[in-house]
């Protein structure tokens, strides 16, 4: 069964997808730590979403949709604003993160850790981001 | 996210209530950059209703670090939820920060 829900670019709305997200899982009786990894990674992704690619203009959205499917969770968010280069990404180094003073940079690599597959796409104005994780 | 502090003697203890992302850390951030917390020799965080973080939060905690261990003020955390421990230790964020399991430990530190 696929679920969706359409947010507007805001922060605020963080709380409601990790919401969405948690009311989809509910059935499956996952752990409170696997639950938790996949509702951080959804909410990162969907972070990074608003704050770089749509510069938390509230009057663009995003179309997020969720399937679970042969024990395996699927997410998929799509917009219309700048594309994530992730040839461009480099895995963080924290050590040089705390020695830096440095806020941000390493919500990617929780969801590179998190989920088992991360992908990326742009297709003509739109751009997708997916994400798998087996659940069983 | 709810902040509750406590300061006794040279310790300030800081009750997070809530949750930690992107939208809520910033209430955090301020907290930890006033100028006059580097005057307690230990920053407690209490993580008993910590019941989410996001790398926001995390971010909050890796950026003041290395300034709190300048100035002499230790940082550690107690109570915390195993599914938000999970988040330090995702990143090795838990050999680098001092985590301990109760007040009591936190206090002896």
């Amino acid at each position: 069964m696929k679920h969706a829900i359409r947010i507007s670019c805001s922060r605020r709305n963080l709380k409601t997808v990790r919401d969405f997200v948690a009311g989809v899982l509910a059935a499956y009786k996952l752990s409170d730590i696997l639950q938790n990894q996949i509702i951080l990674a959804v909410d990162e992704i969907v972070a990074n979403l608003i704050i770089h690619s749509n510069h938390e203009d509230e009057s663009k959205h995003l179309d997020i949709r969720v399937t679970i499917d042969d024990d395996e969770f699927r997410f998929e968010a799509e917009d219309d604003g700048q594309s994530f280069s992730p040839a461009a990404y480099q895995d963080p180094d924290i050590q040089e993160h705390i020695r830096m003073g440095k806020k941000g940079g390493v919500g990617i690599a929780l969801v590179n850790r998190i989920m088992d597959q991360v992908e990326f796409a742009t297709i003509g104005n739109r751009n997708f981001c997916r994400l798998r994780k087996r659940l069983a | 996210m709810k902040i509750v502090q406590n300061a006794a003697n040279d310790t300030l203890t800081l009750g997070l209530d809530g949750e930690l992302d992107a939208s809520s850390s910033v209430l955090l951030d301020n907290e930890l950059t006033k100028p006059e917390i580097l005057n307690y020799r230990k920053v407690m965080i209490d993580c008993q209703r910590l019941n989410y973080i996001s790398s926001a939060g995390l971010g909050v905690f890796i950026s003041h670090l290395q300034r709190f261990q300048d100035a002499g003020v230790k940082l550690v955390f107690f109570n915390m939820q195993e599914k938000v421990h999970n988040v330090f230790e995702i990143l090795g964020l838990d050999s680098l920060m001092t985590i301990v399991p109760s007040e009591q430990e936190a206090t002896a530190i």
